[in-house]
C-alpha cells in the first residue's frame, strides 16, 4: 500500500430529512464507504430548511420527495438557485435524484397544477401529466454520456415528464425503461460536473463507475486537476460490480426496450 | 341493496364455483395462490362481500396498516376463540377483496349459509390501499389502524396517497363503530378528527424502550396542519410520543397502554392498562413491533367486550401467524422465519434479533431478498433499513433470493460482509444451516415470496405442514 496524502472532500446534503423517499440515503452510505477505500475523508454538512449553505462544497447531494415535500422546499431551494448555479459553474460535483432533479431544473408544474420554481442548475422543465397518465415506474438501464462511465442502472418512479431545454445535455440514453419523458430517450441531465437523474435503487451503491466519477470530480474541485491529491486509483468493487450486473439483467428482462415516440 | 334473507341463487352458484376453483388450484400445487376461489366467486357475484359481512352476525373487525396486519388479525381471532366465539377470517396475507371472499367460500355450507352465523365475528385483515373501497361495504363494528409506513412505493405510488384516501370513508363511518387507533403514530392518531365513530387508542407509555436516535425511515414528519412534529420519545420510525410544534396537537393518552416492557430475543413481558384494569401480557413473539400488535389486538377484543383475563391468556397461548416468527426444528437447529417487507419492519426485526442479548452473542442469519410484485419490484428500500444496527456484532449472514447480489452489497456497505451469496433457496439454506452450530438459532429474514419459498423448504425438512395445509 503506497502512502496517500491526507485528503478530504466537503459534501453538502440538501434537505435529506425531507427529500429521501426512494432511499436516496444509500447514495451517501456508498459515498462514505467508497471514499474511505480511496483514502478520502468525507466531511458532510447537512443543510435543511432554514439552514445556511456553507461557503464552499465539492459535492452536493439531493434526493427525491413526494409532491407535498417538494412544495415545502421549492421556494427556499429556488432562492438558493444563484448560489447553487455558481457552484455548478465552478465545477462542484452534484447529484440530484428524482424530485431533487426536478427542482434543480427551471420549474416543475406538479399534479395539482401548482408551478414550483426550481434552482435552475439544469435547463430542464418538468410537467406532471393529468390524472390518468401512468407514472413511469420500473427498472431502467441507460448508457451514460459522461467520460469513463458506461451503463447506469437503477429504478425509476416518477409522475413528472421532464424536457431538456437548449442549454441541457442528457445524462444518459435510455436502453430499457422510460427516462425523462418516455418519448425522446433522454435520461436526466448533465451540466459540467452536476448530474440530475431519475435513477434510484439506490443509484451510487450499484453504479461504482459513476460513484468514482463523482469522487474524482469532487477531489479535482478541492485540490485542482492533476494534483496528487486529486488522483484516485482503479480499485475493484466486487460487491458493487455484481449488484450492477444483476440489476442490468433485471432491467433487460423486465423493462421495455426503449422505442422513441414518433409524433 | 342485498336482501336480508339467505344468499341468492347467483351467490350460491358463485360460492360453488369458487370452491371448485380452489380444489382445482390445490390439485395443481402452489402458484395459483389462495386467492383463486375468491377471484372466481367475487367475479360471478360481487355482492358476496356484503353477504359475508351480513353473515358475521356479531359484526366485522377490520385490521389495516402497513406492518402487523397478519399477526394482529391472528391474535384477535385467537382471543375470540378463547372467548368461545368462532371467528370467520381470511387466509393470512390474502387481504384484497378476493381474499375476504375466500373466507366466505371456505366457510359456506352448500346452501350458501354459514353455520352458526348469528354468533360469528368476521376478523379480516384489509390492505391499506383497498380499505376505503371495502369499508362502506363491510361496515365494520371495530376497525383497527396499526401504522402507516413507506411500503412498496412501486405499487402504491406515494405514502401520502394511502392515508389521504381514508378521509371520506371515516367521515361516513357509523357512530356505533369503534376505531382502534395507534396513539403513537401521528398519521393514525390524527384520523380521530375525521370521524363521528367511537375512538379507542393504544400506545406505549414506557420511555425506557425509546430509541437513542431516530430511525432513518420516518415518514410522517409533518402534521396535517403543515407543522413539524417534535418527539418526547421515539419507539420506531415516526412512532412515539409526539406533538405538533405548530398547532399544538399532541399524542392522545392511550386507553390501552403498555407501562412496563421487558424485551428479549424470544418474546416480551408487558404490563398493560386496559381502561384502568391492569394485566400482564406474556407475548410469545419478539420485538417492540409485536408489542404494538398485541396492544392493538387487546384493544380490539376489549371493544368487543372480551374480559381482560381472557385476552391475556389467549395472547400468551397464541402461536405465531404464518411466516411471522414461525419456528422449525431442522438438523438440531432452531430456525425462525421473519417476514421483512419494508424499512420500518426490517429495522424492528433486526432490533428484535438482538433484544436483551450481549454484543458478543453470535447472530446467525439467512437474508433473502426477492423482487416479485408481492415483494416490491423496487429493492431500493433496503437502503432505508438500518442494517448498520448489527455492525460490530458477531454476525454470520448468508444472502439469498432473486436479488441476493443487491442484498449482499447492502450488508457490505453496512460493514458486514456476507459469508456467502447464494440465490437458490435450498442451497442457501444448506449453507446457512452449515454455518449455524447445533443447538443455536438461525434467523431467516425474508421478503414475502422468499418467505413462502424458504418456509416451504423448512416445513419439508422439519416434517410439518405445507403452505396449503396451514394457510387455507
Ligand atoms: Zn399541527
Amino acid at each position: 500500500m503506497t502512502s496517500k496524502p491526507a485528503r478530504s472532500i466537503r459534501v453538502v446534503t440538501l434537505y435529506d430529512d425531507v427529500m429521501n423517499v426512494y432511499a436516496d440515503r444509500g447514495n451517501e452510505i456508498a459515498l462514505r464507504v467508497r471514499a474511505a477505500e480511496h483514502g478520502v475523508n468525507v466531511e458532510v454538512t447537512s443543510v435543511s430548511l432554514g439552514d445556511p449553505l456553507p461557503a464552499e462544497a465539492d459535492l452536493v447531494l439531493i434526493g427525491g420527495g413526494q409532491d407535498r415535500e417538494q412544495r415545502r422546499i421549492a421556494d427556499e431551494l429556488a432562492a438558493r438557485g444563484p448560489a447553487l448555479r455558481a457552484w455548478a459553474e465552478d465545477d462542484t460535483a452534484m447529484l440530484a435524484v428524482c424530485g431533487g432533479f426536478q427542482l434543480f431544473g427551471r420549474w416543475y408544474r406538479d399534479a395539482s397544477g401548482t408551478e414550483l420554481p426550481g434552482a435552475g442548475v439544469f435547463d430542464v422543465t418538468t410537467l406532471a401529466p393529468g390524472p390518468g397518465a401512468a407514472r413511469c415506474i420500473g427498472d431502467i438501464l441507460a448508457a451514460a454520456q459522461i467520460e469513463g462511465v458506461r451503463e447506469v442502472v437503477g429504478f425509476e418512479n416518477h409522475g413528472g415528464r421532464t424536457y431538456l431545454g437548449p442549454g441541457a445535455r442528457p445524462f444518459a440514453r435510455v436502453e430499457y425503461g422510460r427516462g425523462n419523458n418516455g418519448e425522446d430517450g433522454t435520461e436526466g441531465a448533465v451540466f459540467r460536473n452536476a448530474i440530475g437523474t431519475y435513477l434510484h435503487g439506490s443509484l451510487l451503491p450499484k453504479n461504482p463507475a459513476l460513484l468514482d466519477w463523482l469522487i474524482a470530480a469532487a477531489l479535482r474541485h478541492r485540490y485542482g486537476a492533476g494534483t496528487p491529491e486529486a488522483h484516485i486509483d482503479m480499485l475493484p468493487a466486487p460487491y458493487a460490480e455484481r449488484a450492477h450486473a444483476a440489476s442490468m439483467a433485471v432491467a433487460r428482462r423486465r423493462s421495455p426496450k426503449f422505442e422513441p415516440v414518433v409524433k | 341493496m342485498v336482501a336480508t334473507e339467505g344468499p341468492t341463487i347467483r351467490e350460491r352458484a358463485a360460492l360453488m364455483l369458487g370452491r371448485a376453483a380452489g380444489t382445482a388450484a390445490r390439485r395443481f400445487g402452489r402458484g395459483g395462490g389462495t386467492a383463486l376461489p375468491g377471484l372466481v366467486a367475487g367475479a360471478l357475484a360481487p355482492s358476496l362481500l356484503e353477504r359475508l359481512a351480513q353473515q358475521s352476525g356479531q359484526g366485522v373487525v377490520t385490521v389495516t396498516g402497513t406492518n402487523g396486519k397478519t399477526t394482529t388479525t391472528h391474535l384477535i381471532a385467537s382471543i375470540l376463540r378463547a372467548h368461545g366465539v368462532d371467528p370467520l377470517t381470511n387466509p393470512s396475507g390474502s387481504n384484497l377483496e378476493r381474499g375476504l371472499v375466500v373466507a366466505y367460500v371456505e366457510a359456506a355450507e352448500p346452501g350458501g349459509r354459514i353455520a352458526d352465523a348469528a354468533s360469528r365475528v368476521g376478523v379480516f385483515e384489509v390492505d391499506e390501499a383497498v380499505l376505503a373501497r371495502l369499508f362502506p361495504r363491510l361496515r365494520p363494528r371495530v376497525a383497527v389502524f396499526l401504522n402507516l409506513f413507506r411500503d412498496q412505493l412501486d405499487r402504491y405510488g406515494e405514502v401520502d396517497s394511502v392515508g389521504e384516501g381514508w378521509g371520506g370513508m371515516l367521515a361516513s363511518a357509523d357512530p356505533g363503530c369503534t376505531l382502534v387507533l395507534n396513539a403513537d403514530d401521528p398519521s393514525i392518531a390524527q384520523l380521530a378528527a375525521e370521524t363521528r365513530a367511537q375512538i379507542l387508542t393504544f400506545g406505549i407509555d414506557d420511555r425506557e424502550v425509546r430509541l437513542a436516535q431516530a430511525d432513518h425511515a420516518s415518514d410522517a414528519r409533518f402534521c396535517r396542519c403543515g407543522g413539524r412534529f417534535a418527539y418526547e420519545a421515539i419507539f420506531m420510525g415516526h412512532v412515539g410520543i409526539w406533538a405538533c410544534t405548530s398547532c399544538g396537537e399532541r399524542r392522545p393518552n392511550p386507553r390501552v397502554s403498555a407501562r412496563r416492557i421487558e424485551l428479549s430475543a424470544e418474546g416480551s413481558r408487558v404490563e398493560v392498562s386496559i381502561d384502568g384494569a391492569l394485566v400482564t401480557l406474556e407475548i410469545p413473539m419478539a420485538g417492540l413491533y409485536s408489542v404494538y400488535n398485541a396492544l392493538a389486538a387487546a384493544a380490539a377484543a376489549h371493544a368487543l367486550g372480551v374480559p381482560v383475563t381472557t385476552i391475556a391468556r389467549a395472547i400468551a397461548d397464541a402461536g405465531p401467524a404464518f411466516g411471522r416468527q414461525e419456528r422449525f426444528e431442522v438438523d438440531g437447529r432452531s430456525v425462525r422465519v421473519l417476514l421483512a417487507k419494508n424499512p420500518a419492519g426490517m429495522n424492528e426485526l433486526l432490533r428484535a434479533l438482538v433484544a436483551g442479548s450481549r454484543d458478543s452473542q453470535p447472530v446467525h442469519l439467512l437474508a433473502m431478498l426477492n423482487d416479485g410484485i408481492q415483494d416490491g419490484q423496487d429493492v431500493s428500500w433496503i437502503y432505508d433499513a438500518d442494517i448498520e444496527v448489527l455492525a460490530g456484532r458477531d454476525v454470520t449472514v448468508t444472502c439469498s433470493g432473486d436479488r441476493a447480489d443487491d442484498f449482499a452489497l447492502r450488508w457490505h456497505l453496512a460493514g458486514i460482509d456476507p459469508a456467502a451469496v447464494i440465490p437458490d433457496t435450498e442451497a442457501a439454506l444448506d449453507a446457512a444451516l452449515g454455518r449455524t452450530p447445533r443447538g443455536a438459532r438461525l434467523d431467516v429474514v425474508a421478503t414475502y415470496t422468499a418467505m413462502i419459498d424458504v418456509r416451504e423448504a423448512l416445513a419439508r425438512r422439519a416434517g410439518v405442514g405445507s403452505y396449503w395445509e396451514v394457510a387455507r
